[in-house]
């Protein structure tokens, strides 16, 4: 799995890109972390259109940054999520505390 | 319906056997001539139950997992995804959206409801101290 973090006005994009599983996403999940609590953005983006498959794990990996953005009174954006991905975070709910695109 | 194809694997409780489990069952029934959305319902649905297997069956990552898949002539893919883990106490409950027992994780507690959801059939059988057994059934469209 490969991700890149930018930063740039107050907004942290996260691109990822490959397959999200609960193996995969793990390093990801500190690597994001870290960044959004060294930089504290506003605005966290979370770019799923290179993503080819997700399972629940990636449920659990918008809804673990949604609590940590949220605790710094941040937002979450999940960007370019294909019909299955977003069937998944809807499914699971995520839509109520995302914006899902 | 008889059965024209059949397969069996034995993987450890390594999370990064994730992967290898849900694209070696694809390949497998990639000769029923799947969609493309098929397919990819099929992947989703197994890599929440070998998931599960390696997240809550087992705690250690010497854990075996079967995974068996027979295709049936009617174009019928069943696959069974067994472990000899710890057991689930009440199936019924585990079986409920946003139900997990993992409380640090970030666990959705989804897995078995997007197995229903991307599948036909689910049925889950299990004993505590025992193990569980998943068995997931899929018509592939002709």
């Amino acid at each position: 799995m490969q991700y890149r973090i930018d930063m740039s006005d107050n907004i942290l994009t996260v691109s990822l890109a490959g397959e999200i599983d609960h193996h995969n996403i793990e390093p990801v999940r500190e690597a994001v972390d870290g960044a959004i609590l060294s930089r504290r953005p506003s605005l966290l983006i979370l770019d799923f259109s290179k993503i080819s498959f997700m399972d629940s794990s990636g449920f659990g990996f918008v809804m673990g940054r949604y609590k940590t953005m949220n605790s710094l009174g941040g937002q979450v954006i999940v960007r370019g999520s294909n019909k299955r991905i977003k069937m998944i975070l809807e499914l699971s709910g995520a839509g109520k505390y995302v914006t899902i695109e | 319906m008889k059965i024209i194809n059949e397969m069996k694997a034995i993987i450890s409780s390594k999370s990064v056997n994730e992967g290898y489990a849900r694209v070696a069952v694809g390949a497998f029934i990639a000769q029923l001539d799947p969609t493309l959305d098929e397919l990819a319902d099929i992947k989703t649905a197994v890599s929440e139950a070998v998931t599960n297997c390696i997240v809550h069956a087992y705690d250690r990552p010497d854990g075996k997992i079967m995974i068996q898949v027979k295709l049936y002539d009617n174009n019928r893919a069943v696959i069974i995804i067994k472990d000899w883990g710890k057991g689930i106490e009440d199936v019924k409950k585990a079986l409920e959206p946003c139900f997990t027992t993992s409380e640090g994780e970030e666990r959705s507690g989804m897995g078995f409801t997007i197995m229903e959801t991307f599948m036909d059939k689910l049925r889950v059988t299990s004993k505590p101290g025992k193990g569980t057994r998943v068995v997931l059934e899929k018509y592939i469209s002709k």
